[in-house]
């Protein structure tokens, strides 16, 4: 089986049940993520990657299941109560204020400020400061803590929303389509960042459509096919081309063997 | 080469602040008689500060993404709240020095009354507010015609109160105090702007609603305070303006509404939200605000006064839109 049993889990969905007026978007969701694991999350369109991950953020609710976070069950009302918890998205838009400083984006909505609520912008920028050296490892210098984001290219902007979700100590990233509309140099940039969340020790969901780029980074994957795991596999199991494959396949039948 | 935040700023309010030298060596080169004697500036100084205070107030509605043309009516409005109020206080017997106080204290809360009915139109109704404000902009007018019916207000009795000589006194004899008020509040409202998480989530609410909202930035409650501030200082510039003059006409406000977002623009807040420099609002209030007495010292006629304004207005912009362009 692909699930190893014994692996401490961070988050267990069970049963996830959710539908849209009469449509069931999804069917009895059994769904995990390890600790300090990146789970690659595939499907066509509409297989239902995305409504899953709003139930876990807390932007739908379910129907029906069960959600465990460090083994509690809870039940997630609010996107504030995942963030709460731990769990941040970075979204395709990355959620980005693309005419101000990296320093003001980093501590966006969370500034470290007085209590008469004036920022301390010495300390906002050492830390981003850190966060692009140590975390982030950007080592050019044409990039500062001063540089606007407008002036970033598009990998370098997923590099800087996901180094805010780890400096704010989330122990889940969900990762929203990170490649997407970029060129094969951003590409192998965000892929980069994706591995860095594996190197701290925290874990990942990268939602994609597109196997040649989560294949690289993930420890797992899971295939939604119609609101439903059509298949899950760990890396070691299967090669990218059999993967493939079977995804192609799926598209074709509906099943993956 | 990438752009680093204090390098662009620094590029557009210096090129602000070379377009404000260039115009007063333009005015003391042509009347050096009247420029390098301080009556031009004492009429400056407590005339400027009435669209100058707006303005302030102003560069925050355009930077959080919103606009309000409403704030010339709210001012007028408010101010005649705050005439007639003293005049029927005045009228039973009771001392000018309480009467101005509470006046001005039912002159804000109107003004921040209208601030919140903006918002309400534009947050709650989802009326853009170029439309919603234009629609208020003519309701708080035509109050002060119906209320008014075309008549003044004078506020005479309140001269020899101590809140008139804080609002519009005179420092030493010679300097006006709405001077004071006005260079007092652009440090605040810089402060504000730059320094406080108020003005960071303005300036990030003004440059993409979507990700402040996911950052779990409040944007309905931080635009709210922005057109409620609106409302309250164009209620104080009601103030100001009327209580120097001594006198409350139901005109005023009218021909503020242009001048004054023209300060914002020519000082070097961008259009589109998400970005603002209050000094630059400061240095644009001042440049409009002295072109017109600068104009006509100079010996052109008060015909040139429009043409020049256009010229300022157009020309400043273009050298902000090449800067923008090359970034």
């Amino acid at each position: 089986m692909a699930v190893n049993p014994n692996e401490a889990r961070l988050v267990v969905m069970a049963n996830i049940k959710k539908s849209f007026g009469k449509v069931n978007v999804l069917k009895g969701i059994n769904f995990h993520v390890g600790d300090n694991e990146i789970v690659g999350l595939v499907g066509d369109n509409g297989a239902g990657k995305s409504t899953l991950i709003k139930i876990l953020t807390g932007v739908h609710r379910p129907d029906g299941g069960e959600i465990y976070f460090k083994g509690q069950r809870i039940t997630i009302h609010s996107v504030e109560k995942s963030r709460e918890l731990g769990i941040e998205t970075v979204y395709q838009e990355q959620a980005l204020s693309e005419q101000q400083t990296l320093w003001r984006n980093i501590f966006m909505g969370r500034e470290i400020r007085t209590n008469l609520g004036f920022l301390k912008i010495d300390e906002q920028r050492r830390e981003t400061e850190r966060i692009l050296r140590e975390q982030m490892g950007f080592t050019s210098k044409a990039i500062t803590t001063d540089s606007i984001v407008k002036s970033l290219s598009g990998g370098e902007k997923q590099g800087v929303a996901i180094g805010r979700a780890l400096y704010f100590d989330a122990d889940l990233i969900i990762l929203d389509e990170p490649t997407m509309g970029l060129s094969l140099a951003e590409t192998k940039k965000a892929l980069d960042f994706v591995r860095n969340i594996k190197a701290r020790g925290k874990s990942a969901i990268f939602i994609s459509h597109n196997i040649y780029y989560v294949y690289p980074v993930a420890d797992r994957f899971v295939i939604l096919d119609r609101g439903m795991v059509a298949g899950e596999f760990l890396k070691k199991e299967i090669t990218q081309d059999v993967l493939v494959e079977k995804m192609v396949l799926l598209a074709k039948t509906g099943k993956i063997t | 080469m990438r752009n680093e935040a204090r390098g662009r700023e620094l590029r557009l309010e210096l090129s602000i602040l070379g377009v404000f030298i260039g115009i007063f060596l333009f005015f003391i080169i042509g009347s050096p008689s009247v420029f390098t004697r301080f009556d031009i500036y004492y009429s400056f100084m407590s005339t400027i500060p009435f669209s100058g205070i707006m303005a302030l107030a102003a560069t925050f509605v355009v930077v959080s993404g919103e606009i309000d043309l409403s704030f010339p009516s709210i001012m007028g409005f408010a101010g005649w709240v705050f005439a007639k109020l003293s005049n029927v206080m005045v009228n039973r017997g009771m001392s000018p020095d309480l009467v101005i106080v509470l006046a001005a204290l039912v002159c804000f809360a109107t003004g921040i009354f209208a601030g919140f009915m903006n918002g309400i139109l534009v947050l709650k109704t989802r009326i853009p507010s170029l439309v919603a404000t234009i629609g208020t902009m003519f309701f708080w007018r035509g109050l002060v015609n119906v209320a008014g019916q075309g008549f003044g207000e004078t506020l005479v009795p309140l001269k020899e109160t101590v809140l008139f000589k804080i609002f519009v006194g005179r420092l030493g004899g010679v300097l006006p105090a709405q001077a004071i008020w006005f260079l007092a509040l652009s440090v605040l409202f810089w402060l504000a702007l730059k320094r406080h998480r108020f003005g960071a989530h303005v300036l990030i609410v003004g440059d993409n609603v979507q990700s402040a909202r996911m950052m779990g930035i409040r944007v309905t409650g931080i635009k709210m305070i922005v057109f409620m501030q609106m409302g309250f200082f164009a209620s104080l510039a009601g103030i100001l303006a009327s209580l120097e003059v001594t006198y409350l006409w139901p005109s005023m406000g009218e021909g503020y509404l242009l001048r004054t977002l023209a300060a914002v623009f020519v000082g070097g807040t961008s259009v589109f939200g998400g970005m603002g420099t209050i000094l630059g609002t400061f240095i644009g209030a001042i440049i409009i605000g002295s072109l017109e007495g600068g104009i006509v010292a100079i010996g052109l006629t008060g015909f040139w006064t429009q043409l020049i304004y256009g010229l300022i207005i157009v020309v400043s912009l273009s050298i902000y839109s090449y800067f923008r362009q090359r970034e």
